[in-house]
C-alpha cells in the first residue's frame, strides 16, 4: 500500500534541499512569510509549479507527482491550515519529547545483550541501583553474588558509580558496565 | 399578535434566545421591528463591514452586549495581509457615544489596539466582560489598563490572540477591592506573570470558576491557586490539543476509553513527511467506532481511504463539524487509487445536521454534486486544491440552501461559476476565492450586477496599484473577497485592497 511518498523520495529531497541551518539540524520552518506582505513572487510561481502537479497529477505515475507536490507544497502559503502559533508550539513539543531522555548503554559482564536506560528519571543512585538490579536479574545466576556498577565517563575511565554527586553523575556518565564476580570484589573498597 | 400590548409582545420575544430567531420575528411587521428591536440587548455582528456601527447602534439602543467579527476565516493561514483591516475602533467609539451602558465585548479575528483598549476600560462604567478571538495589535500596556479601569470586571478571556509583551505586570493592575472576577483566561500570553499577584487576585475573587493560566505559571503556583479557588470549575493551561505522534494505536485507546467524547482535534506534528507514528484512517475508525456522541472532529493526517470514510460516515451520523485535512493536497485513497467523492459524499448523506466541513485529498466535481444533494444544512465549507470544473463550485451554490461562508483556494473554478448566480452572494455572508480561475473581468461584472455587495480584490504584488489601468480584465485574481453589506464600499481599506 503505497502511502503517496516514499521514505527514501522524502530523504533524498532533504538531502538536496536548500535551508539556512547546519547540515544536520532539523529543518527550520519553510520560507513561508508569516504575513503576506512579502511580494507574489511566493503567489504567482507556487501558482505555475501547482498546475504543473495539477496536470502531472492525472498521469498514472505516483511517484513523480508525489515528489514534485511535497516540493510545492513546502512553499505553498497557507498550507496546512494551521496557525502559525500552532505549528510552532507544536514543533516545539515534539522537539521536546524527542530531546528529553539521558539514555545510556548497560552492560553486564555474561549478558548476551546490552540495554538502554534513561538516567533522567532517575532521582538517586538508590533507584537506579534498583533499576538495573531488576533488569539483569535474569542473568545473576546464583544470587547475592557480588557485582559492582561501574560507568565510563566523558574521560573514557571506568569510575565506580557513587562517588559523585548524582547530578554530576549524570551529566558525565556515558555508559554503565555491571562488573561481576572476582574482579569486582577485588575491585570495591568499601562496599555501597 | 397585534391585539397584545407591546409589553406582551416583548415578553415573548424574551423567549427567543438566538439573535436568528430575533431577526427573523423583526421581518414580520413594523410592530414587531419596533418592538424587538428596543428590547434587543445581545447584538451579534458577523462581519464588521456589513453594516456601520452607528447603524446598529441607533437600531438597538438598548444594547449591553457586542459581538463583532473582522478578517475572513482564511486570515487564521496567513492569506490575509496583516493591514487589510477589521479594526475594532469604529466600533468602540460608536459605543461610546451610543451605548455607554455597553456590559460586554466580545471581537474576533479584529485589530485592537492598547489604546482601543484604554479607551474601552475608561468608558463604560458597567462593563463586565471582555473576549478577544484571534485579535491582534495590543500588548499588555492594553490589558493593563483594562484591568486598572474596568472595576466590576467579571469576565478577561484572551483566545488565541497575538499579544506583545511589553514586560508591564499588568496582573497587578486589578486593584486589590477588584473581587468580581468570574473567569479569566491569558494562557496565549507568552510572558510571565508574578505568582503573588495571581494567588492573591484569586484568593480575593470568591466568584471564580474558569482560570485558565499561560505555561508561565509554576506548578507550586498552581497548587497555591488550587487550593484558594475551591469553588473552580474549569481550570486549564489552555485547550488541549491531541498530536499525532500518538499514532492510530493512540487513537484506539481514546476511541476505547472515552465514551463521552464529543470534540476530538488532531494536530499533526510534522508537517514536512508522515513520521513513524502519525495518524491515517485507521485511527478516525477507531474514534467514530468508540466514540458514539462524537459531533465535531478536526483532523490532520496523510492519507484516508473512501471505506474508512464510509464507515464513519455510517458510525457517526451526528456529525455538525467535519474537518478532515490530508496534508497532501490531490492524494488519492491509496488502496484504490481513486478520489475521495465516495466518501466525503458517504460523510454528507449520513450527517443531516451537518453545519461545517472542511474537505481534502484528491475530490473531482463529484463531490460537490453531493453536498449541494444532501448537505441541507451546511453553513460553512472550506476547500482547497479540489474539483475539476466550474461545475463543481455551481453544484455547491445551488443545492447548499443555508449556506453562510464558503471558502476556497487553489481550485479550477472561474467566472462561469462565479456569475452564475448572483444573488446567492445575498444570502450568504462572505465568499473567498484564492488562487482561482476567476479573473479580473468576471469580478468586476459581479460588482457591476450586484451593488450591495463588497467585492474585494487583494493584491500583494509591488506596483500594482501604479499597473491598474493597465491590468486586462483577463487577469486572474489572486485573492477576492466578496461579502453582502449595506455600508458600501469600506472607506478603511489598504491600498492594496480594491473594492470594485
Amino acid at each position: 500500500m503505497d502511502g503517496g511518498v516514499g521514505y527514501a523520495d522524502m530523504d533524498a529531497l532533504k538531502a538536496t534541499e536548500l535551508r539556512l541551518g547546519l547540515p544536520g539540524s532539523d529543518p527550520p520552518e519553510k520560507p513561508l512569510p508569516t504575513t503576506t506582505t512579502t511580494t507574489a513572487t511566493t503567489a504567482r510561481p507556487t501558482k505555475r509549479s501547482l498546475d504543473e502537479d495539477r496536470a502531472a497529477r492525472r498521469e498514472p505515475s505516483e511517484g513523480g507527482r508525489a515528489t514534485s507536490t511535497r516540493a510545492t507544497k513546502a512553499q505553498v502559503v497557507g498550507w496546512p491550515p494551521i496557525r502559525s502559533y500552532r505549528k510552532n508550539s507544536f514543533q516545539a513539543m515534539k522537539a521536546t519529547a524527542e530531546a528529553a531522555g539521558l539514555y545510556v548503554k548497560v552492560s553486564m559482564d555474561g549478558a548476551p545483550y546490552l540495554r538502554k536506560i534513561d538516567l533522567e528519571v532517575y532521582a538517586g543512585y538508590k533507584e537506579l541501583r534498583e533499576a538495573l538490579e531488576d533488569m539483569f536479574k535474569c542473568f545473576e545466576g546464583c544470587k547475592g553474588s557480588e557485582y559492582a556498577i561501574t560507568y565510563e565517563d566523558k574521560d573514557g575511565d571506568l569510575m565506580l558509580v557513587g562517588d559523585v554527586p548524582w547530578e554530576m553523575f549524570t551529566s558525565s556518565c556515558k555508559k554503565l558496565r555491571i562488573i561481576r564476580g572476582a574482579e569486582a570484589i577485588r575491585g570495591l573498597g568499601s562496599s555501597q | 399578535m397585534t391585539y397584545f400590548p407591546e409589553e406582551v409582545v416583548e415578553h415573548i420575544f424574551d423567549f427567543l434566545g438566538s439573535h436568528r430567531d430575533r431577526n427573523a420575528v423583526s421581518t414580520v411587521c413594523k410592530a414587531w421591528y419596533h418592538v424587538e428591536r428596543l428590547s434587543r440587548l445581545n447584538v451579534f455582528v458577523g462581519n464588521c463591514y456589513a453594516i456601520r456601527p452607528e447603524r446598529v447602534m441607533a437600531r438597538f439602543p438598548g444594547m449591553k452586549s457586542l459581538s463583532v467579527k473582522g478578517k475572513p476565516h482564511f486570515a487564521d493561514y496567513n492569506l490575509v495581509p496583516y493591514d487589510w483591516g477589521g479594526f475594532a475602533l469604529p466600533w468602540i467609539k460608536a459605543a461610546v457615544r451610543r451605548s455607554p451602558g455597553l456590559e460586554d465585548l466580545r471581537l474576533k479575528r479584529m485589530v485592537v489596539t492598547d489604546d482601543d483598549l484604554d479607551l474601552l476600560a475608561r468608558s463604560f462604567p458597567n462593563f463586565r466582560s471582555l473576549v478577544l478571538v484571534s485579535c491582534e495589535g495590543f500588548s499588555t500596556d492594553g490589558l493593563a489598563a483594562i484591568a486598572t479601569y474596568c472595576r466590576g470586571l467579571r469576565e478577561l478571556d484572551l483566545q488565541e490572540n497575538e499579544v506583545e509583551d511589553h514586560g508591564r505586570q499588568w496582573l497587578s493592575c486589578f486593584h486589590e477591592s477588584c473581587t468580581s472576577l468570574v473567569s479569566l483566561n491569558f494562557a496565549c500570553l507568552k510572558g510571565e506573570v508574578n505568582a503573588g499577584v495571581l494567588e492573591r487576585l484569586v484568593a480575593r475573587c470568591p466568584n471564580l470558576r474558569s482560570l485558565k493560566l499561560n505555561r508561565a505559571v509554576s506548578v507550586e503556583s498552581l497548587n497555591e491557586i488550587v487550593a484558594r479557588a475551591p469553588y473552580l470549575v474549569d481550570l486549564g493551561t489552555g485547550s488541549f490539543a491531541v498530536l499525532d505522534c500518538i499514532g492510530d494505536k493512540g487513537l484506539a485507546v481514546v476511541a476505547s476509553t472515552c465514551k463521552e467524547l464529543q470534540e476530538l482535534r488532531v494536530f499533526p506534528s510534522d508537517i514536512y513527511g508522515a513520521g513513524a507514528t502519525s495518524v491515517t484512517e485507521e485511527g478516525l475508525v477507531a474514534i467514530s467506532s468508540g466514540c458514539p456522541k462524537l459531533n465535531s472532529l478536526l483532523y490532520f493526517c496523510y492519507q484516508m481511504t473512501n471505506a474508512a470514510l464510509i464507515t464513519v460516515a455510517k458510525n457517526c451520523p451526528h456529525f455538525t463539524r467535519f474537518r478532515l485535512c490530508i496534508l497532501d493536497p490531490w492524494k488519492p485513497d491509496p488502496v484504490t487509487n481513486q478520489p475521495l467523492d465516495e466518501g466525503f459524499g458517504a460523510i454528507v448523506r449520513s450527517c443531516k445536521n451537518l453545519r461545517r466541513l472542511s474537505l481534502s485529498g484528491l475530490l473531482t466535481d463529484q463531490v460537490f454534486l453531493y453536498i449541494g444533494l444532501y448537505a441541507k444544512c451546511l453553513e460553512m465549507l472550506s476547500i482547497a486544491f479540489a474539483g475539476d470544473s466550474d461545475k463543481g463550485m455551481v453544484y455547491i451554490l445551488k443545492g447548499c440552501k443555508n449556506l453562510r461562508k464558503l471558502e476556497i483556494r487553489d481550485c479550477p473554478f472561474g467566472d462561469i461559476a462565479l456569475l452564475n448566480d448572483v444573488a446567492k452572494y445575498e444570502t450568504m455572508r462572505s465568499l473567498w476565492m484564492s488562487s482561482c480561475d476567476v479573473t479580473l473581468g468576471g469580478c468586476k461584472a459581479l460588482a457591476a450586477k450586484m451593488p450591495r455587495l463588497n467585492v474585494e480584490i487583494i493584491n500583494e504584488s509591488e506596483g500594482t496599484d501604479k499597473l491598474e489601468e493597465n491590468i486586462s480584465d483577463l487577469h486572474k485574481v489572486e485573492k477576492m473577497y466578496v461579502y453582502r453589506t449595506v455600508a458600501g464600499p469600506r472607506n478603511d481599506a489598504p491600498d492594496f485592497v480594491w473594492t470594485l
